[in-house]
Parts: C-alpha cells; sequence; structure tokens
C-alpha cells in the first residue's frame, strides 16, 4: 500500500479528489491538502535536492519556514519557482516540478557535489577558487552558478494582474491562533476596528492541529466559533492567506495576500495578489513560535522532520508521515504528538528524550528513552533507521519516519524589522522581541507556549491595545483548556555530541555543523561573519529554522553564552514576496505613463515620425512620398519653412500662469535680467539661474495683464521649474503676493514660422497682425474665426524667421492646427518636427540644454550684458561673482563648421588648435550641437571653446576621439543664417 | 515601503504624493551677503543622525512646500508645518 493516508480525522475533504502532478507523474490529493500534504500521503518523501551537495530531501514543516520542499509550480508565464509545498494549496490540474536536480530527481549528478565535499566548506567561495583568477568568469563561476541553484524563472510574461491596496485599523491582529484569536476577541468586543491577518489558508494557527479540549470542545471547533463570532461583527475584517511581512515607520505594516494562488486558472477579473499597506493605530503580533531542529548526523534524510510538523500532518491533513515513527525531543511537546499518533493507530517505535528526568505523566505505548540522543540515521532517498546512544548504550531503531523538538523560538522577526534588536532569555532558552512602541507580542511570539497562557496574553495584548486607544476592554479568551501541555523550560542542545557524518544546521543553503565550528576556528566566529563566511541564514528561508541553533553552535565554539553572540539582523521581508505583488498595477504602459500633445492627433494624420523625450512622443519629422531618409524630410522642412511657412508642435513646453500683485517683482527675482518693467502685450526671453551661479533654464515671459504674467519653460525642465518657483514663492519670499499654476496641459500650442506666417495667421486671426499693430515680442489675447474662439498669441521665435506661437485651449488644437494648415495651403504651408526646429535654431545659434548642461554661466553664452546689474537680489546673485565663474578663460560659445563643405563632424568632438596632437590638456573645447545645414549647405555646430569669442576665423581640429577622425575646421559667429535679425523685423 | 506625512493642509497622506528637497536649517544670505555666506548656504550640509529639519514638497498634492521635523534614525516625525511660517518666523 502505497498511501499514508489516515482513514479518518483532518480537515480534509475526502468525499472529493484533485488530480495534479508531480515531476510528470499523475497523483490525487483532496480538498484542504497543501502540496506537500498530498505528497506525503502519495508516499512520496524526496521532494527536492540540497543547494550545494544536492543531497535528497524531503519536507521538514508544515509552514511558512519551510527550507527543503522547494519547488516550481505552474507553466509558461505562470511559471512560479521556489515555492514552499508547505504553502502551496492543492487544486486541481496542479503541475509542480522539482527542482536543483539533473536529469531526475531520483538519480542526480549533482550529488557527486557530496565527494567533492571537503572543497565546499565554510569559506569555499574564498578559498577554493582563488587561483588563477582569470578562470572565475569562464570557468568557476559559471560552474558554481550551474551546480548550486534554484528553480528557474520563467522568460514569459506573467498573464495576470496584482493590485496594491491601503488599509487603515485601529488594532491589526497578526496570526490568527489561540493568542491572536483573543486578541482580536477582546479588541473587536471593545468596539475597536481590527484586521486579523493569517497566512494559511484557513484561519486559526496552531489550534487547527491541537487536540486538547477548550471550553469543552476540541480546540479547531472553538477557533471556528471564535471566527464565526468575528466574521459577523462589522468592525473586523479577516484577511487570510495574508502574510504580513513587514513592519515600516509611520505604523504601516506590509502584507501580501495571495487572492486566486490556489486556483488553476484565476479569475482575469480580480488581481492573483494584492499587496496591502495596512495603517494601524496598535498592533498584536501573534505569529506564534518555530519548532526549533536538533542537529545530529543525518538530519536532513527524508523522513526526518519537525515534531510539530509530524503532528499537523497527522491532525489537519490526515496524513501519518510513516508507519514506524521515533520522536526525538527535548522537551514536552513531543509527547502530544505521540499520543495523537497512537490515537491515530500510528505506531510510535520510541521517544528519544534528551533529557534524564522525562515527564512521568506519559501513559502511551511508545517506549521512552531518557538522557537518549540520535546520533546517526540510515537509509538512501528515504528514512530507514536511527542509530540512538544513550546511558544504556547504543541501539539502532529501524523507523520510517522521526520527528525531532529541540525547543520553540519566538516568530519575533516583525518586531525586530524598525531597529529593534532580539533579547536571549536564559530561562526561556530563546530570543525574545524587544519592547517596542505600538506593538505587543503576545502568545508564542512572546515565549507563551502553553494554550492558556497564549490565550491569557493574547487577551491582555488586545486589552492594552484597545484601551491605548481610550476603549474599555474585557479580557476575552476561547475557554479554559483540558489537557493542556505544560511545556518544561528546555535546556538547549546546540548539537548532539558525537553525532557520525553530516549534522545539518542551515538546510536550505547546506550548511553543516563543523562549517560554523571550523568559520570560528578559523577566526569567523563573529555572528556576522560567519553568517557570510558559512552563508548560514542566507537563503530564501533567512534562516528561520538555523539561525537559533547557529547560534547556540557559535556560542558553545567560542565559550560564550548566546546572549554574548547575538543576533544577526532582522529585515523585511518575512517571506518572499513576488515581484508582481511589488509591482502590483505598475506594469508596461501603466508603469511609464505616456504623454501626448493634445496635437498628436494632428501631427499623426500629417504623418509624423514620434521620437520619445522624457513621457512625451513628439513628432519629430514628417516624411513625404518618395523621401527615403529622415534627413531628405528634415532639409525639405528646413527649406520650406524659410521660404514658405511651416506649423510646428510645442505644446511640450512648459507653461505657467503667474498672477499677484508682487508677480513683476517675482520674476525679477527668479530672472537674471530685468521684467520688472516689461510693459503689458510684451514677451521677453528670460534666463534662470540656479543658486550656485549656473543657469538653470531659459524660456519667454508674457505680461498678460497689470497682475498676470504667463510664462513657459524648456520640454524638459516644466515641472523641475515649477517646483523650483513654488519654492521661491513660498519657502523664500512668502511676503510676496504671487500665485502659481502650471497650465502645460492646459493649452494646445504651435509655431506658426516662415515669411508668408503673418498672411496665414491673419487668415484666421480677428485682430490686425500688421508689424505696426503687432510687432516683434508682442503677446496679447486675440480673436480667432471671427470671435467664435479665443487664443494668446505671441510674436517670438525660436527659428530666426518672421514666427508666432499661437496658444488655444487644448481641446481646441487639433481643429485649430487643421484651420491653419487648410488656410496655408496655397502659400505651401508644411509641417515640421523637433529635428528641422533643432536644425534653425543652430543655424541662428540659440541655445537648448546641449549648451545649458549645468556648468554654463550666462557669461560663457554670451549673456553677460544681460545680467542686470542693478537688481539687489536674484536666485543665483550670490554665487554669480566667483572668480571662477567670472574667469575668462572659461571655455565660450563660439560656431564651427568645416573647411571642406563636404565634410562634417559630430556633436561631442573636440576642438583642438591646428598641429596639435589630441589630449586632455590640449582640448580646448567641444561641440555641444551640430547639424546639417540646408540653407548653407554643409554642418555647422556650436562649441564651448576656451576664447571662442575671440578665435572667429582661426583653423582648428574637430577631433572624434570615439572614432580617431581629423575634421579641418574653422571658428565663426555662433549665428550662421540672418545675423543681423532683420527677418524677425519684417 | 511607507511613511505617513501629515500635511497641514491635506492630513495624513503617503510619502509618495512628496518629493524631499534636503536640509531646511540653512537659511538664505541677505542680498549682498559675504559669499562666504553664500557658500555655506549652497553647498554646506550637516548629515546629522537623530533630528533633522528638511523641506518636503507635497507635489502629489496641494503643492504646498513643508517643513518636516524628523529623526534620520527612527524615521519618527515630530512635526509638520508650511514652509512659509518658518520664513516668516
Amino acid at each position: 500500500m502505497s498511501s499514508y493516508r489516515l482513514s479518518r480525522g483532518g480537515a480534509i475533504d475526502r468525499s472529493q479528489s484533485l488530480s495534479f502532478t508531480f515531476d510528470g507523474r499523475a497523483l490525487t490529493g483532496h480538498p484542504g491538502d497543501t502540496l506537500a500534504s498530498a505528497l506525503l500521503a502519495n508516499g512520496i518523501g524526496l521532494m527536492g535536492r540540497s543547494f550545494k551537495y544536492h543531497r535528497p530531501r524531503g519536507v521538514l514543516t508544515a509552514g511558512a519556514a519551510e527550507p527543503n520542499a522547494l519547488v516550481t509550480i505552474g507553466r509558461g508565464g505562470r511559471t512560479e519557482p521556489n515555492t514552499r509545498a508547505t504553502m502551496a494549496e492543492l487544486y486541481a490540474g496542479m503541475e509542480a516540478v522539482s527542482q536543483n536536480r539533473w536529469p531526475s530527481l531520483d538519480w542526480d549528478i549533482g550529488s557527486l557535489n557530496s565527494l567533492l565535499s571537503p572543497f565546499l566548506g565554510a569559506g569555499f567561495y574564498y578559498k577554493t577558487f582563488m587561483w588563477p583568477g582569470a578562470l572565475w568568469e569562464k570557468l568557476y563561476e559559471p560552474f558554481i552558478r550551474r551546480a548550486a541553484g534554484l528553480g528557474k524563472a520563467s522568460y514569459e510574461a506573467d498573464p495576470d494582474s496584482y493590485e496594491k491596496a491601503w488599509a487603515h485599523c485601529d488594532v491589526l491582529v497578526i496570526g490568527s491562533g489561540a493568542a491572536g484569536l483573543s486578541a482580536a476577541l477582546t479588541a473587536a468586543r471593545a468596539g475597536a476596528e481590527v484586521i486579523i491577518a493569517d497566512e494559511k489558508a484557513a484561519a486559526g494557527g496552531s489550534l487547527l492541529s491541537e487536540t486538547s479540549l477548550i471550553g469543552g470542545k476540541p480546540a479547531h471547533e472553538a477557533a471556528q466559533n471564535a471566527l464565526a463570532e468575528l466574521a459577523a461583527m462589522p468592525n473586523v475584517r479577516i484577511l487570510t492567506r495574508t502574510t504580513v511581512f513587514g513592519w515600516f515607520d509611520s505604523q504601516v505594516f506590509g502584507a501580501v495576500e495571495r487572492v486566486q494562488k490556489h486556483v488553476a486558472l484565476p479569475d482575469p477579473n480580480r488581481p492573483v495578489e494584492r499587496l496591502w499597506r495596512i495603517v494601524a493605530k496598535q498592533a498584536v503580533l501573534a505569529s506564534g513560535a518555530e519548532e526549533r531542529p536538533i542537529v545530529f548526523g543525518g538530519n536532513d534524510r527524508p523522513g526526518v522532520m519537525m515534531a510539530g510538523a509530524v503532528r499537523t500532518y497527522a491532525n489537519q491533513y490526515g496524513v501519518t508521515a510513516g508507519r514506524r515513527v521515533a520522536l526525538f525531543t527535548t522537551n514536552d511537546s513531543a509527547y502530544a504528538v505521540a499520543a495523537d499518533l497512537e490515537k491515530s493507530g500510528v505506531e510510535v517505535a520510541a521517544i528519544i528524550d534528551n533529557r534524564g528526568a522525562v515527564p512521568t505523566s506519559w501513559t502511551g505505548k511508545a517506549r521512552v528513552i531518557p538522557g537518549g540522543a540520535v546520533t546517526a540515521t540510515a537509509g538512501g532517498k528515504a528514512l530507514e533507521g536511527i542509530t540512538i546512544a544513550s546511558g544504556a548504550g547504543i541501539e539502532t531503531l529501524e523507523v520510517d519516519a522521526l520527528g525531532m523538538s529541540g525547543g520553540w523560538s519566538p516568530v519575533i522577526h516583525l518586531a525586530c524589522h524598525r531597529g529593534g534588536k532580539p533579547v536571549w532569555d536564559a530561562a526561556k532558552s530563546a530570543f525574545l522581541a524587544p519592547a517596542v512602541k505600538g506593538l505587543i507580542v503576545a502568545g508564542g511570539a512572546k515565549g507563551d507556549l502553553t494554550l492558556s497562557e497564549a490565550m491569557l496574553s493574547g487577551a491582555a495584548a488586545g486589552a492594552s491595545a484597545a484601551e491605548a486607544l481610550g476603549l474599555k476592554a474585557e479580557p476575552a479568551t476561547l475557554g479554559a483548556v483540558e489537557g493542556d501541555l505544560s511545556i518544561a523550560t528546555p535546556t538547549p542542545l546546540w548539537s548532539v555530541k558525537g553525532f557520525k557524518g553530516k549534522a545539518f544546521v542551515d538546510y536550505q543553503n547546506d550548511v553543516h555543523h563543523k562549517d560554523l565550528t571550523q568559520s570560528v576556528r578559523e577566526g569567523y566566529g563573529d555572528v556576522e561573519l560567519a553568517k557570510r563566511y558559512t552563508t548560514n541564514g542566507m537563503a530564501t528561508d533567512q534562516g528561520k529554522l538555523s539561525n537559533v541553533n547557529a547560534i547556540g553552535i557559535l556560542a558553545e565554539a567560542r565559550g560564550v553564552t548566546p546572549a554574548e553572540v547575538g543576533t544577526t539582523t532582522f529585515r523585511p521581508f518575512y517571506t518572499p514576496v513576488s515581484f508582481g505583488a511589488l509591482a502590483g498595477t505598475g506594469r508596461g504602459k501603466h508603469f511609464q505613463p505616456v504623454r501626448q500633445s493634445p496635437l498628436h492627433g494632428w501631427a499623426k494624420k500629417n504623418g509624423a515620425v514620434f521620437v520619445e523625450t522624457g513621457l512625451w512622443y513628439r513628432s519629430s519629422w514628417f516624411p513625404r512620398n518618395g523621401e527615403t531618409s529622415w534627413r531628405e524630410s528634415v532639409d525639405r522642412e528646413v527649406l520650406n519653412t524659410r521660404v514658405n511657412a511651416g506649423l510646428c508642435d510645442v505644446s511640450t513646453l512648459g507653461k505657467i500662469e503667474i498672477y499677484g500683485a508682487d508677480a513683476a517683482e517675482f520674476l525679477n527675482r527668479v530672472y537674471v535680467n530685468a521684467f520688472a518693467k516689461l510693459p503689458v502685450g510684451k514677451a521677453r526671453y528670460g534666463l534662470m539661474l540656479r543658486e550656485d551661479g549656473m543657469i538653470y533654464d531659459d524660456g519667454t515671459t508674457s505680461r498678460l495683464g497689470e497682475n498676470h504674467y504667463f510664462m513657459t519653460t524648456t520640454t524638459a525642465l516644466a515641472a523641475g521649474v515649477m517646483t523650483h518657483l513654488e519654492f521661491c514663492a513660498q519657502a523664500l519670499w512668502p511676503e510676496l503676493d504671487v500665485r502659481l499654476a502650471s497650465a502645460t496641459d492646459q493649452w494646445a500650442q504651435m509655431a506658426i514660422a516662415g515669411p508668408k506666417s503673418r498672411q496665414i495667421l491673419q487668415r484666421i486671426v480677428d485682430e490686425d497682425l500688421s508689424d505696426a499693430n503687432f510687432p516683434f515680442l508682442g503677446a496679447k489675447t486675440v480673436s480667432l474665426f471671427g470671435g467664435r474662439l479665443e487664443g494668446r498669441l505671441f510674436r517670438i521665435s525660436f527659428s530666426g524667421e518672421l514666427a508666432y506661437e499661437l496658444a488655444v485651449p487644448a481641446g481646441y488644437g487639433e481643429a485649430v492646427a487643421d484651420a491653419l494648415m487648410e488656410a496655408g495651403k496655397a502659400d505651401g504651408i508644411q509641417p515640421y518636427g523637433v529635428e528641422a526646429l533643432g536644425v534653425m535654431r543652430i543655424e541662428k545659434g540659440h541655445i537648448t540644454h546641449n549648451e545649458i548642461n549645468g556648468r554654463v554661466t550666462p557669461g560663457d553664452l554670451g549673456f553677460a550684458k544681460m545680467v542686470s546689474s542693478t537688481k539687489p537680489d536674484f536666485i543665483g546673485k550670490g554665487m554669480l561673482f566667483r572668480e571662477g565663474l567670472q574667469d575668462p578663460k572659461r571655455p565660450r560659445l563660439v560656431g564651427v563648421k568645416p573647411l571642406d563643405p563636404a565634410a562634417g563632424f559630430k556633436t561631442g568632438s573636440h576642438i583642438l588648435k591646428k598641429g596639435v596632437q589630441p589630449s586632455l590638456e590640449a582640448s580646448a573645447g567641444y561641440v555641444t550641437s551640430s547639424a546639417y545645414s540646408p540653407v548653407l549647405g554643409h554642418t555647422i555646430g556650436l562649441a564651448l571653446v576656451v576664447d571662442g569669442p575671440e578665435r572667429h576665423g582661426e583653423e582648428v581640429q574637430i577631433y572624434n576621439a570615439l572614432r580617431g577622425e581629423f575634421t579641418a575646421g574653422l571658428l565663426c559667429d555662433p549665428v550662421f543664417v540672418d545675423p543681423r535679425n532683420e527677418k524677425l523685423h519684417v | 515601503m511607507a511613511s505617513l506625512i501629515t500635511c497641514p493642509h491635506c492630513g495624513q497622506r503617503p510619502k509618495e504624493e512628496y518629493t524631499i528637497k534636503g536640509d531646511a536649517g540653512p537659511k538664505r544670505p541677505a542680498p549682498g551677503a559675504p559669499e562666504r555666506e553664500w557658500f555655506d548656504y549652497v553647498y554646506q550640509r550637516d548629515n546629522p543622525r537623530g533630528t533633522l529639519q528638511e523641506f518636503w514638497h507635497h507635489s502629489g498634492g496641494c503643492r504646498r512646500w513643508l517643513v518636516v521635523t524628523r529623526d534620520t534614525v527612527t524615521h519618527e516625525v515630530f512635526s509638520v508645518s508650511d514652509a512659509s511660517e518658518r520664513a516668516a518666523s
């Protein structure tokens, strides 16, 4: 018979079968099973191979701390590696495969690593592969990575969705066992808003495996009654399948709820996981205690597991761990396991009690071996027998399962997440939580291990939490306990003396006893050093089972107490959290939103090629029939704009409305140049500095009314300038009457440039646009289409042509652009993109952030005269006149062009004196911007060069160090086209 | 993972709504102050272990600049006020 399923008992539904596969083998289980319990029921004890030595491993626990039974579940994009079989709820159609084995779990070549184990001990990463260094990358590292491993992630996209949510409550209760339920009942009855979270599918914690009577009822029934009362209360929310993984500042707890991880095909309308941020005024940590493994030879053979897990599999899942079971314990809790097994008809061969004085209350059939210890195990891929040493000598016993209990470690991780250090309690032989504000530890997590103690401490914690909130609370428990275990304080047994073979401490990382003692011998006995030297506690289970034993072994080896060794630092996450849950809805286009200009539709139907600039999609150029390269399109757009007219979308520029009686004074203080006397109806170019004297941004600001200004910024710094202005207005000069509002998205703005721009624009603008009536730098609200729409018109020019910028409310943008294209058809208007815009601005020597690179002053770019000498204060003034910023040898703006018009050069090239060899010292500066000018028929560039303005006409070398190319060039005026600005003023 | 900051205008909001500028201690010197004072204001910052006053911008909320007094070790927030009040004081 292969089934280990008991005929009765447990919270599984024997009337229904669920089929699933493990390594391709078809198996069945029942609703209520975990993958681990279903595998055990099918007689499968071998569930994985260990990390380093590839030793056969079985399941060790029945919960979150499981280090061995890690499997990969699902297929395709739903593949989830390193899933603990103890936490995976069984569902029909589950596909699970084992990990870290080849070619199969039964026959694994990697197990030969065991033969290499003398070379794989503590610190082997540092020692074994030291020489020769060149072999690391090609040989050692790939070998180690292939041999030592966990499951493989899928390359396919996860088809499921995740979400994040906030929750607020008075009291968060973490854990729903005896303590948690008592705390929740107490706080909820007092009227507190309570959230109770439990990581398992069913709430109840250890009560679900408990056979004692509470209030005259079986413990699991008492738990159900308490849960039913809580569920019926409007102020209580019960979150099952929810792991509280971290405690963060401001009383925020992180939790992940596995909403649909227990179904084969998730409902697409719901998330598979939900990341909670729970803000709790008070919290009760009732996370229980973790049973400690015992360190003896062969303690990792499949069939050896925690005694508590043996009990849980029997009582909760109706599965026996073996047909003939032995128990190895340092405390009383194993006797309850033995009693339950015997009640279920399972033979208990022996209880090996490490204590000399064993409890006299044991009335079961099993033989008790006082003062005994298991020193070795026998068997291959399954346990076949154990060797016991006791006062009576050495004996061997044939068993197929061994439950071990080395005492209990309170689960205090969350209490230490905000910096508190655990405190060693010698009386309880355990690390306890430090005293922390806002979190009350109760039950097993506090070291109150019996059911009565746990319920009383839970009730007291619930009452304290409620009272801290000003509520009156009556401590409530689930009832009086019959048959409660007295758990005597165990004398710690950190390792069995005289064990044979490898005695594992950290199962998941294959750290055994000798690694730790060796680490002490070699000078790495400090707990933090030993952790890194041996990798103890560094696996995905973060040493939940191993850390305390490791500390005990280090303490013994160093001859000090565990308190002196201390613990490593507890950090979130308590258990692994999927990237999907952390990302939430922030995936794909939701991770980085797309910003489209109000003229996006217009650009699209005109055939624009878009370029991503930050979040924006900007129209780059507009290819026409027959054009085969971007340059062809851009050259045409430039020439057409300079001869006829062009329309360009400039909506992405930052736009800020500025109001207030002191708005003029405010602008005066944020720009280097004077704004106080800017008349209404006029625009002015402005330059903004940082406080360190370097240029921050530039743009135009127009005065639309006595106390109303409209500022534009560059696209890149739209948000930055807004934030900067708000800082100035609120934090530096709150006495100024000034109000700011971002209007970037409210206006569609288009540049209409070219000699024919006025006549085209006049067809839709009602006001007279003659030069006399609306001269260069005019700015005003205009009426459009015979009074049907209002817009803002600015006579400003980036291209150097007669040009306007027209802003209309965003929703009208596309229609107005269409109307302008129609109005300008006969005049040859064409759309142009940011590439042509860039070419035209370089032709005019206008700067962008290519030049404003954070290291240039106004003087560097030829703006020295723009800096007001009369203003008492503006941002940057205090530092601008530092010696270094006024040094005449600073690189300054100059134009550069090739000597041979057929030759080209690239942005970033260095400027060298004629005849010198390239070197850092020889570089006089570099090209900041370059383009092919279709007007001039050759490449042109702007450069920052030492003495640049004084060197117009000098022949230089333009040196491209990346390609080793030299181009003979000429320094020149940075304004290449229409240097006298005659076109602007027509 | 999370911090909650109580904006004096909007109430308790998660830290993701805010942008931190840094130490709010240095006061902008008067126009014409010696270069040394400007140098200290622009470049010199303490990095204390313990209580620190910082400028926080409620960039995803009311867009007011705030002064948050918090502990750099425990992240405990002691007070939050509007930056204009600090400038006036």
